[in-house]
């Protein structure tokens, strides 16, 4: 058996691959619901009932895939240009952060012009947490990879500090959490009697937004072919380390957004557990899509139905909820082999 | 005469591509023969599945009688092929020892059989004419010698069958020479070659018999005692190449002058105090063997390259620096020379490629947005007027050939119209056909007043085109010769670096 480059890969096969990755990793994961002794299709049933099958159901999953879509934009715009943004969950914090300390009312900030204040500031708190390894990189040569995985921690920690000390709420009955936004300062609903809010409108924007800034401007085609192929960019004059920079910058905003929003639009404040994995869940999103910034939003409701259904699978069948994060994964390595199967072909 | 090797129906597929069509092919022991035919013509394919990397879809492979199973590298090796590739496949930091015996001692082997090894690598340099120093390590090495390596470790392996792939491709002239009065002596002592080609002449002088490849197909066989080059190449085309000629022309002002101009990298200096004045109106050939500073030199005119120490003139006025922009505002054009890496990011689209050098042009965006039908235009203009075959403005450009990623990369700086012209090995593994194209609009720049400075290892290139030529060597240019004093052996000699002035040793 040998592998053998494609010609050229049919349309038909970019938009199968990651329906054929999905429906391989439930397979692949039915195989652990069967050992934890409960019955397929009945737990799966649950699992997309639970998620896709009611207007709360709907709601819960979108309001949950809001934070994806933004991580996930922001590490495909990042892995478009091969810029290993890794970072993602500790510029959502950072994000989420600076709206927690900006966001309290003490600083006198007008109230109509708070919330778009706000998101501003958490763009620029997650873009600026990722100033340090891009620029390590660029003048350096220093592997993003540890330095924004490593930078993860630092901004747990750093989140930590700050509200088990100065930001503490003194009416959370010694919880460590953050003094909460003023009203003034959160995202207002999108559907009553529902947790779904304007950040969902904001990221579906986005997206749209990224994929225009992809195909229709310089920044974007010269993004592409710093990604795509660095020394021919660099030899037709594209500035290579400015791009590089930029999409840096472009990315960590987006991860900060996303805290930025969870945080205006969902919780009201900042604890350590405020992300279950937004970060990490961005890149799969992103590897998803194919880095594709439309696919994105699709890859995160996928990813959103999976966590928000597992618990009601787990309840009503006695799957442990983990199953949640071994399907997602498990779809992140069968997509990554259906990629490969697009660009390849397998022969005897 | 039984053959060593037959090769019968030998197909092979790729997608819709046939790359082998039912290629029947013989050899005989102690003969040289020479696989002749274009980039893709299926030569490098049909090595490939002799030698066991790629799997034919029908077809078998004898050799000595017995049938080679197919995909299995270690049989062939077994069977007595050796392969020697042409992108050496040596481990730089080894001993030329250590490269040669590596992969034929077990691993679990209790100790290194070395003395053995030594005594039969140094009988086998002696009895085949190929001395190297077993302990010297191969980085130390000459591209010449570094092939001599190659050749010991296919012989080492018991190699009765020897395939070379294009092997003079990276040799001056008298390395070429010397080569082939080594191989036509192997071939006297029972072993049996073949050696892949695309250059006419040495296929004609050093092989018993020639095979022509063209679109898969074998296309002719011929006693090469006898065969003419022109009909060889018509063979391998399938038509007539009509080259331009050069009419001689009045030198106009001088458009590029280097004097003293020093690059060092990394405490190594790739260029040592070059000077050369291009002007308009003519091409000035630099032609050397490869990794001798062309690479430095062309990268100062594509705008990468650490900056210079020395003089630089640009249209008659001191630079001092080069960099892309300011190089592009003077109107020069530069062609690198590895057009997959540095000429086109292949997987963008034709279009954008067509528009990247300059995608701030008012003509391509505007306020930061592409101006995207613009550009698709542009692209359909160069398709047609560049003669860029079997592609639209929104192909992906990977899947260009060769020659049509050439005419895509040379006709993009044309249309600009430059007023010099910076090519590093245009025409590098192209076809003849697409050679003579881009021969053609060189010449024709030329003649539109454009000064070229072209860098190219291919002999005949630099013939066919420069109207004055410097040697490159070890970082230094020679004094410009005009062409008509130039001649292939005093060429190959200061490209040896020995002086093309002093009387030649008989």
């Amino acid at each position: 058996m040998r592998l053998e480059r494609r010609e050229r890969t049919p349309r038909l096969l970019l938009v199968a691959a990651p329906l054929a990755a999905i429906a391989t990793a439930l397979v692949l994961c039915s195989l652990l619901i069967g050992l934890a002794g409960a019955p397929v299709l009945a737990a799966y049933a649950t699992l997309f009932q639970e998620a896709l099958g009611s207007r709360l159901g709907i709601t819960e999953t979108l309001t949950r895939a809001t934070p994806l879509i933004l991580t996930g934009l922001a590490a495909a715009v990042a892995f478009r240009a091969r810029f290993w943004n890794i970072g993602l969950e500790g510029q959502f914090y950072l994000g989420a952060i600076a709206v927690a300390a900006l966001g309290s009312g003490e600083w006198g900030l007008p109230p109509a012009l708070l919330v778009p204040l706000l998101l501003l500031a958490g763009a620029l708190a997650g873009a600026l947490f990722l100033l340090g390894p891009a620029l390590l990189k660029l003048r350096l040569g220093v592997d993003e990879v540890v330095t924004t995985l490593l930078l993860n921690f630092v901004a747990i920690l750093l989140v930590s500090l700050l509200i088990e000390g100065p930001m503490k709420d003194p009416l959370a009955f010694g919880w460590p959490q953050s003094v909460p936004v003023t009203e003034a300062g959160l995202l207002p609903q999108l559907l009553a009697r529902t947790r779904l809010h304007l950040g969902f409108a904001l990221a579906l924007l986005a997206a749209l937004a990224i994929a225009f800034l992809n195909a229709r401007t310089v920044f974007g085609l010269s993004a592409r072919a710093v990604g795509l192929g660095t020394p021919a960019a660099r030899h037709a004059g594209i500035p290579v380390g400015r791009v590089l920079l930029l999409t840096a910058m472009l990315s960590g905003a987006l991860a900060g957004l996303a805290g930025a929003v969870e945080v205006t639009g969902l919780k009201g404040y900042v604890t350590t557990d405020l992300s279950p994995g937004f970060g990490t869940a961005g890149v799969i999103v992103a590897m998803l899509a194919s880095l594709n910034p439309l696919g994105v939003v699709p890859a995160a409701i996928f990813v959103a139905a999976v966590f928000v259904g597992a618990d009601a699978m787990a309840r009503a069948h006695g799957v442990p909820s983990f199953i949640a994060d071994v399907i997602v994964a498990t779809a992140l390595l069968t997509m990554l082999v259906a990629l490969f199967l697009t660009e390849y072909r397998v022969r005897r | 005469m039984s053959p060593v090797l037959e090769l019968t129906g030998i197909t092979k597929r790729f997608g819709t591509l046939l790359a082998n069509d039912g290629i029947d092919l013989t050899l005989g022991q102690g003969e040289v023969l020479a696989l002749l035919g274009e980039n893709g013509a299926g030569k490098t394919t049909l090595m490939s599945i002799l030698f066991g990397h790629y799997v034919a879809d029908a077809g078998t492979v004898r050799a000595f009688g017995q049938v080679l199973p197919p995909g299995d590298p270690k049989a062939a090796i077994a069977a007595g092929i050796g392969m020697v590739h042409q992108h050496f496949t040596l481990a730089s930091n080894l001993s030329v020892l250590d490269n040669v015996t590596i992969g034929t001692e077990k691993l679990t082997a209790w100790r290194s059989r070395r003395g053995a090894a030594r005594r039969r690598l140094v009988e086998l340099a002696e009895r085949f004419g190929l001395p190297v120093d077993p302990d010297r390590r191969i980085g130390e090495l000459s591209v010449g010698e570094r092939q001599r390596v190659e050749i010991l470790k296919s012989l080492y392996r018991d190699a009765r069958i020897l395939i070379l792939d294009e092997p003079t491709a990276v040799l001056t002239p008298q390395e070429s020479e010397r080569l082939f009065s080594t191989l036509r002596g192997m071939a006297s002592q029972g072993l049996s070659l073949i050696f892949i080609s695309h250059k006419l002449h040495e296929v004609v002088a050093h092989a018993d018999r020639v095979a022509v490849l063209r679109g898969g197909k074998l296309v002719a066989e011929r006693p090469a005692a006898g065969a003419s080059r022109a009909e060889l190449a018509e063979l391998m085309v399938g038509r007539r190449v009509v080259h331009a000629s050069r009419v001689p022309l009045e030198p106009g002002q001088s458009l590029l002058r280097l004097d003293k101009v020093r690059v060092e990298a990394g405490g190594r200096r790739l260029l040592d105090d070059i000077a050369l004045d291009l002007r308009e109106r003519e091409v000035l050939g630099i032609v050397g063997v490869a990794g001798n500073g062309q690479d430095a030199l062309s990268r100062l005119f594509a705008g990468t390259a650490p900056q210079p120490a020395g003089r630089i003139e640009l249209l008659g006025r001191p630079v001092a620096r080069l960099d892309h922009a300011g190089l592009t505002a003077a109107g020069l054009a530069h062609i690198p020379e590895d057009r997959h890496h540095e000429g086109v990011v292949g997987d963008l689209s034709l279009y954008e490629n067509a528009v990247l050098e300059r995608i701030r042009d008012r003509r391509f965006s505007r306020l930061g947005l592409l101006r995207r039908q613009a550009a698709l235009d542009h692209a359909a203009g160069l398709i047609r007027t560049f003669d860029i075959r079997g592609a639209e403005p929104t192909t992906r450009t990977r899947l260009l050939s060769g020659g049509n990623m050439q005419k895509l990369i040379l006709g993009r700086n044309l249309v600009e119209q430059p007023r010099l012209i910076v090519a590093s090995q245009p025409t590098r593994g192209l076809d003849e056909g697409a050679v003579a194209e881009i021969h053609r609009r060189l010449l024709e720049a030329r003649g539109n007043g454009a000064g070229v400075l072209l860098i190219s290892e291919d002999l005949d290139e630099i013939f066919r085109l420069a109207d004055r030529v410097q040697v490159i060597f070890k970082g230094r240019l020679s004094a410009p010769l005009p062409i008509e004093a130039a001649s292939e052996a005093r060429l190959g000699l200061m490209m040896a670096g020995e002086d093309g002035d002093a009387p030649r040793a008989a």
